[in-house]
This record gives C-alpha cells, structure tokens and sequence, in this order.
C-alpha cells in the first residue's frame, strides 16, 4: 500500500501530461466525431521535435512551439487526405501516422530514442522533482482549458462544433465543413504535440513508441472523466477539467493495477479490454431500452389485440 | 430572379442502379413566387431542391439566381442565397447545440465568421423576441439543447433559422412530412405567415395535394424528372384535387403513384 501511495504522485503529473493529450482526442472524437489516429505518431514526434531542438540549444519554450507546429502540420495532412483526397477519416489517420514514423527517423538522425537530461537542460518538468511537474503541468491544462473555453464560444469555434453535430445544417447555413474538418485536426494534434513534448521532459526521453496507443488512453480519458464527471459537469469548461481528472484517474488506476501484480507487458491489452467495454456500455444499454420498450408494446397488442383473433 | 435552364441529373450512372431524377427541368421563378411542387415517387422534386442548393452537382444545365451563376459554386458558398427547412427535423438544425447557439450561426449565414462571441446580448434580446412570436414557450429556454425539442419545434426553429437572414430563396422540402396533423398544420400556417410578412420567394415540396393548392400562388406538378404542370394565377385559385388528378393524367398518360399523396388527399 505504501508503494502505493509513493507512486501516487507521479501518476497524477502523468495523469495530467496525458489529460491534456485527451483534450486533443476530445476535439475530434467528440467535436468533430473523427476517430482521429494520427494522434499516436504526432505524440512522438511532439516528444522529439523538442528534445532535437533543445539538445541543440534551443530555448525550452521555442521548442515547445515548434513541437506544437510539427503536431500541426500531421493534422493538417490527416486534414487533406480526409477531405481533399476523400479518404475516411480512420484510414487518413493512419497514412499519417504510418508516415510520421520515418518523419520521426528523419527528426532524430535514425536514432528510435533520443534523451534528455534534465541536469543539463532547463527543463520545464521532470520526473525527479514531482510536485513541479505536477504543478507546470496544471497550469499548461489550466492555460489550454480557457483558451479552448472562450474559442468554442467565439463564431468560429461554434461553427465547428455545428460541423462535428450536423453536417447538412452546418452547410445548409454558409459553413465550409471540410475547412473546418482540417483546422480541428490541426489544431487537435498540436495540442497532442505539447503533451507528447512535456511527456517527453517528464520522462527525459522521447521515443518512438511512446506514442503507440496513445488514442486509447486518450480515449480512456475521456471516457473515465465523462462517465465519473459528465452528469455534474455540463459547462464545456468543465467537460475539459473532467477530461484532465480522467487522466488523472486513469493513471492512478493503471498504478494500482500494477502494484496488485499486473504484468506491465499486459497493461496496453488492460487498456484496450476497459476501454472497450466502457465504449460499448452506452450502446448496450440504448439496445436494452428498446427491447424493453418492444416488449412492453407487444403487452400491448396481445392484451388489446383479441379482436383480431 | 431564379432560372433553372435544361438540368439534367442521373445518378449511378452506367450501372444497374442508374436513375434518371432530372431530364432538362426547365423552370424560372418571379420574384415574390410561393411555388409548391407536387409529384409522385421520384418524379424529382428532391432532386431539383439539392440541385439549387449545391447537395449534388448538376450533370448538365444551369441555374441563375438574380442574375448569379451558382452551377459549379460549392454548397455553402451559394448557402448565402437560400433559406432550407429538410424533411427530417434533425437536419436543420445541431441537436448538442443551444437554440440560442443555432440562431446565431444561421444569423452569420453568408458572412465572415470572426473570433468574436458567438452570441452578443444585443443579439440574445433580438433572438428572444424572434421566438417568441413563435408562441412555442421557446423563448424562455434559450439556452436548452435543440436535440430536446420536439419535431414540431425544431422544424420551426429551423424556419425561423432559414429567414434570419433573408433569403433570395426560401426552400421548404416536404417539411412538414414527418409531423403529426396538428403540428403540421400548425408549421405551415407559420411558414405561410413568415413567407407573407417577409415577403419571400418561396419553393414548396409537399406530398399534400390540399395543400399544394392551398398555400402560395403558383403550382408545379413533376413527373419523371420533368416540369409537367405549371399552374397559376386564376387557375390555380380554382384548382381541386380532382382538376389535378385529372390534369396529370391527361399530361403524363399514367395513374398519379404517390401513396403518400393519394393517401393524404
């Protein structure tokens, strides 16, 4: 128990690096409602992008940017292969993905990990002094939640989220839906890029793989925040704090887990399993109500239907 | 103002399931004309509004409003021109959005949309009163999701959306077809009121012969992606179902085969 609560802190600073990489996810799959995969390249790329440019000198908050702009750019490409090239919205999340592997190599010099010590480098959040990580990166998710708040509320933003709702009406009322599609992708993975960044100073690394199944814990997220928060927390706002605390939670969860004894080469498969379910759960019980409504009107017809007989 | 000149349109073309919806409709709208279209089961008539708007492009032909070539503009670049309430009240409007919140991206249909709020509260008053002549009690529910209006409600909704801003063209597609009676009644005599007091050209899909020749001044019948009949003026005041029924078959030498039509006669 009290490895437990040892790890307990650097669950909640990971948790919330990730929460912020489940606002991303959330702009797509609940915004736009693309199940977007690029996300799982631009998290590594985001991590290298930074370690690259601030092991090369650069100053830590350029590279931050930089990072965001790279994850832009990968949205913008699952952008225009989704709406120029009519590819689904799935597959052009892979091409990208798929490509942002080799731009990774070409970002690295062919190296698959790339480390960064955060002795030598000025370094906005590190695993080896907890409480400011956790505190650098609330701020990051305090920073981004207002700035998303007051741009979905601005004519634009609302003109995204009527896209990702209703695409007749959103054109039947002068929205350029596919513009619309590519700017929530880029601005989606940027968004990612940060995280995979500040994951990657977190960690002192960035890898190639650090990315892999990054949509599915994002999803979790998302998932875990809006089942546990979603019934008090209606305001958008909000919706994005839950999101950050399913991170959070996740996290937690995933420490517990292993420290009961999961196998840590079985945690993505745990992943996948609860994510899963908690996708299907809503699904199932939208068909449990209409069979009970169905049973309930067969009732109905066999107890009035005797004139017919 | 509007002319649609030989547009023609065949989907899956070279296929088993090819389908000739238009064969050079000809048609041009006057100023101030509340047309209602009426035909049986795919004479074109939904074609022909998706063909105006931009839905799909048009194989061949033209179309012109006030004097504007929209043929090759995409669909919501030409949206600026048209005000449209669909068959299905889910597709007027965005159900996880607010009734205020869908007022103010139809009021910006056509204009630039900036990084300003959504919603002033000048523009809250003004949305205010707009609802309440509604007389649907939405006025006091601005901020409610429009996904829990009922159908009734959010087809006038979408109505009131359509002439936010006044359209050249205002596009009704059979819009009252899934509503109860009632409702129905109660959304076109509101629709008739809007067109009348904004004075707005008016097209008109309805599977409703009653009213097809109650409401607006001219009637167009289509039959197999034709303009059969175009009636107006004194005749059409005099017009009755049976005159119709009549007419047609003498047109298109075939029985009228809409079950809808038939059935709501």
């Amino acid at each position: 128990m009290s490895a437990f609560l040892n790890a307990l802190p650097g669950a909640v600073a990971q948790g919330i690096i990730w929460g912020i990489m489940a606002i991303g996810v959330y702009i797509t799959f609940r915004i736009l409602d693309i199940a977007d995969l690029t996300v799982d390249g631009t998290m590594s790329i985001g991590g290298a992008t930074f370690v690259v440019l601030s092991t090369s000198g650069v100053n830590v908050y350029l590279s931050l940017l930089v990072a965001f702009l790279v994850g832009c750019l990968a949205g913008f490409a699952t952008g225009i292969f989704h709406t120029v090239f009519g590819i689904p919205a799935i597959l052009s999340g892979i091409l990208t993905q798929l490509a942002l592997y080799s731009i990774y190599l070409r970002i690295t010099d062919a190296r698959s990990n790339v480390a960064i010590n955060y002795r030598n480098y000025n370094l906005l959040l590190t695993l080896h002094d907890i409480p400011k990580a956790i505190l650098v990166a609330s701020i990051f998710a305090v920073l981004l939640i207002a700035v998303l708040y007051w741009f979905f509320g601005t004519e634009i933003g609302s003109s995204i989220r009527a896209t990702g709702c209703n695409l007749a009406m959103s054109r039947a009322n002068g929205i350029n839906t596919s513009f619309n599609k590519v700017f929530g992708l880029v601005l989606s993975n940027g968004i990612v890029a940060i995280s995979g960044a500040l994951l990657a100073q977190y960690s002192g690394a960035a890898d190639i793989n650090m990315g892999k199944g990054a949509i599915v814990i994002g999803l979790a997220a998302v998932i875990i925040g809006e089942v546990i928060f979603g019934k008090v927390f209606r305001n958008f706002a909000l919706t994005l704090v839950a999101l950050v605390l399913g991170g959070i939670i996740y996290y937690v969860v995933i420490t517990l887990v292993l420290q009961l004894g999961l196998n840590a080469n079985d945690l993505k498969m745990f992943t996948a399993i609860v994510v899963a379910i908690f996708l299907g759960v809503p699904y199932w019980r939208a068909k449990a109500a209409v069979k009970m409504r169905r049973n309930k009107k067969a009732e109905a017809v066999t107890v009035g239907g005797s004139d017919n007989a | 103002m509007l002319e649609i000149k030989n547009v023609s349109k065949t989907f899956n073309p070279g296929t088993i399931n090819e389908k000739k919806a238009l064969n050079g409709v000809n048609l041009t709208l006057n100023d101030g004309d509340f047309v209602t279209v009426i035909g049986g089961n795919g004479a074109g008539k939904s074609t022909i509004m998706n063909m105006i708007t931009g839905v799909y492009p048009v194989d061949s032909g033209s179309i012109v409003i006030d004097g504007i070539d929209v043929t090759a503009m995409s669909e919501h670049k030409r949206a600026k021109y048209f005000g449209r309430v669909f068959q299905d009240p889910m597709n007027g409007t965005a159900a996880n959005m607010e009734i205020i919140e869908n007022l103010a991206i139809a009021a910006k249909r056509g204009k630039r949309r900036t990084l300003r709020y959504g919603v002033s509260k000048k523009e809250k008053e003004a949305y205010k009163e707009l609802l309440k002549t509604l007389d649907l009690g939405l006025e006091n529910r601005l901020t409610s999701k429009v996904g829990l209006l009922s159908g009734g409600q959010r087809q006038a909704l979408t109505l009131l959306m359509a002439t936010l801003q006044k359209p050249k063209l205002l596009l009704l597609d059979e819009h009252t077809a899934a509503l109860d009676p009632k409702t129905s009644s109660k959304v076109l005599s509101l629709s008739k009121k809007i067109i009348e007091e904004n004075n707005l050209t008016t097209m008109m899909v309805t599977h409703n012969m009653n009213d097809a020749i109650e409401y607006g001044n001219r009637l167009i019948m289509m039959h197999e992606g034709r303009v059969i009949l175009d009636i107006s003026g004194e005749e059409k005041k005099n017009l009755t179902v049976e005159i119709l029924l009549h007419k047609f078959e003498e047109v298109s030498g075939t029985e009228f085969a809409n079950d809808k039509v038939l059935l709501s006669k």
